[in-house]
């Protein structure tokens, strides 16, 4: 009923849907950067779609199993073996009492999401299994795996080991992007032309990518609007009174490396933000590998909404492909 | 103040109060978030008072982002927002101003500072224009504050200082945030004092720190059982400054769980205070020591 970290990989994490209703706290919603690809491990084994998982990030985690247990890798392409064999992703696989799983090099994307059936068993905190490191809160203990560390597993489901998610229901992550962006919060601060030039112009991740945000660099570094800086805001051009971030929401402090903030966001600030990454397309950025050449495309309500659509027919086909 | 109303992507309506900020601004942001609660609309999943703007997310599934809209433009006109009167909390944190571990962290990031030469609360009291740090100290802690955001980290509160403008202490922030802070450092930049929850990044000046914790995710301390984090907006807050021997004397009261911090259940009225700000401080700090 347990496992055992033996080797943690780089920066292992529980986490499930998240934890939504504490924004106006600080405390962010947390879970899976790639909710999509959550979902599919979680199905793959027999889990709801929401149960804990292991969420790992550019190097996989190597795990003792105390029982037979089901097990599924969606996600980046991190590729799971059971003593030494190699295993597919995105197919749920058996790995018996006293066998170790282990990974290869990390071979496409960023983060890979491990289902194991019965999920993850770490106390519900606010509502949610998921690890906001920065708060210590929730998951293992408040933080990121380490060596010894031995986790509770719930009671699995029956299950037949083969199962796959069909190729095109995988949104495998790609070596280039276009994530899609809302202009909008204080769009109205950036220079007519600087704002041309954010979307023509291609950035790069950079190394300083985490759960909190993901800033990027490479563009031309943005010119304002001119105006007098009110009461409160501080004087440099890209302050504004303290507000809150929206999840998504593009800041670009100083005008010159554009940051995303994502699932642990720090929920507010004083930096200007001018625009978001549409809901959609936030699982693309967590499988993006520092130097990724990325552009940002503009577009309205209506083709956001459709994109919305267009992901939330991608779960359900997720949900039907596995009966 | 005009009202500003954009989308955060699909799933947020972010509203800008004003650009500026004003207790004004910050009670009408109030009111309206707690107009939001009330009206229970259908889809909404976060409302997020903020200083001088608000946030609310929201599930699009469930209502159309052009509906969210009009439903808060509808409560915006509804909210009353002449006469505020506010339910809420004053809360007595002490505080070692000029303290060793502040002081350790800002020599250590000293290249990232306006004026090297001098610690952060010498360089603010020198801008604000106080004849010493005595002097700058006794402003800090000689008004009341209100939580007027809470959030960047957990349970981190914003403070916004109760006395006109032409008082307010306003210090910039480093020149380049800082990688390290301590826990439970007070701050400031811009017109607002913050306390860290917890150690990390940040670019307020640092004033002092205080022993009481304001944020346990364990809820092992014995007034944050209920809830990990102390702060709400619209909360009140008054510094009261100690010695090194009291702030080590209240350590050794939270980790023998004795720490019972002062605090009082009170109701403020915006008009009231604008009326006379001195008399209604002293009112506020009259009700806080029960007499």
């Amino acid at each position: 009923m347990v496992i055992e970290i033996v080797n943690p990989g780089l920066a292992t994490t529980v986490q499930d849907l998240g934890r939504p209703g504490y924004y106006h706290l600080g405390i962010p919603l947390s879970g899976g950067m790639d909710r999509l690809a959550l979902q599919a491990a979680n199905l793959l084994v027999g889990n709801d779609s929401g149960a804990a998982v292991l969420e790992a990030v550019f190097m996989g985690p190597q795990i003792a199993f105390a029982d037979d247990r089901m097990v599924a890798v969606a996600g980046a392409e991190l590729p799971p073996k059971v003593d030494g064999e190699p295993r597919e992703t995105w197919t749920s696989f058996l790995v018996k009492a006293g066998q170790t799983l282990s990974f290869d090099f990390l071979k496409k994307g960023a983060r890979a999401y491990i289902a194991i059936g019965g999920g993850i068993d770490v106390p519900v905190v606010l509502g949610s299994r998921s690890t906001y490191v920065l708060g210590a809160l929730g998951g293992h203990e408040g933080r990121a795996l380490q060596a010894g560390d031995r986790l509770k597993l719930g009671a699995a489901a029956p299950v037949k080991q083969g199962r796959a998610i069909a190729a095109d229901v995988q949104r495998a992550p790609g070596t280039s992007v276009e994530l899609r962006v809302l202009p909008g919060l204080y769009w109205h601060r950036v220079a007519e032309q600087s704002g041309r030039d954010f979307f023509a112009d291609t950035w790069k991740v950079a190394p300083e990518a985490d759960r909190i945000a993901y800033r990027f660099r490479g563009g031309r570094p943005l010119e304002f609007a001119p105006r007098t800086p009110p009461f409160g805001a501080g004087s440099d051009p890209s302050n504004i009174v303290d507000a809150c971030y929206p999840y998504g929401s593009i800041q670009v402090p100083g005008g010159t490396e554009p940051i995303v903030l994502h699932r642990d966001a720090v929920s507010g600030g004083g930096y200007f933000m001018l625009g978001t990454v549409i809901s959609a397309d936030m699982d693309l950025i967590g499988q993006l590998q520092p130097h990724t050449p990325v552009r940002f495309a503009p577009l309205d309500m209506k083709a956001a909404l459709a994109a919305r659509h267009e992901r939330k027919t991608l779960v359900s086909k997720l949900h039907a492909s596995l009966g | 103040m005009t009202m500003r109303y954009s989308f955060g992507g699909d799933e947020h309506v972010f509203v800008e109060v004003d650009e500026e900020m004003s207790l004004k601004a910050f009670f009408k942001s109030l009111s309206i978030t707690n107009a939001v609660r009330e009206s229970r609309i259908k889809g909404v999943t976060e409302i997020c008072p903020a200083n001088a703007s608000f946030q609310i997310k929201f599930d699009p599934d469930l209502i159309a982002p052009d509906d969210m809209l009009r439903e808060l433009q509808r409560l915006e006109s509804a909210a009353d927002t002449t006469d505020v009167s506010l339910k809420t909390r004053i809360i007595e944190i002490p505080v070692l101003y000029n303290d060793p571990w502040t002081r350790e962290t800002l020599m250590r990031f000293r290249e990232r500072h306006q004026d090297p030469a001098a610690t952060d609360i010498e360089y603010a009291a020198r801008i604000n224009n106080f004849a010493s740090v005595e002097d700058f100290i006794a402003a800090h802690s000689g008004s009341p504050w209100f939580v007027s955001m809470v959030g960047f980290v957990a349970g981190l509160p914003f403070l916004y200082q109760m006395v006109e403008r032409s008082r307010q202490i306003e210090a910039p922030k480093y020149l380049r945030p800082r990688t390290d802070t301590p826990k439970l450092t007070i701050g400031h930049g811009g017109c607002f004092s913050c306390i860290y929850s917890v150690r990390g990044a940040g670019g307020y000046q640092m004033f002092g720190i205080t022993p009481m914790p304001i944020y346990d995710p364990r809820q092992e301390i014995s007034y944050l059982r209920e809830f990990m984090a102390l702060f709400r907006p619209g909360d009140m807050v008054k510094w009261k400054p100690i010695t090194l021997d009291a702030y080590h004397d209240a350590v050794a009261d939270v980790e023998a769980g004795r720490l019972a911090p002062l605090m009082r259940d009170v109701t403020f009225s915006l008009t009231g205070f604008e009326r006379d700000i001195d008399s209604y401080n002293r009112k506020l700090e009259k009700a806080l020591h029960g007499h």
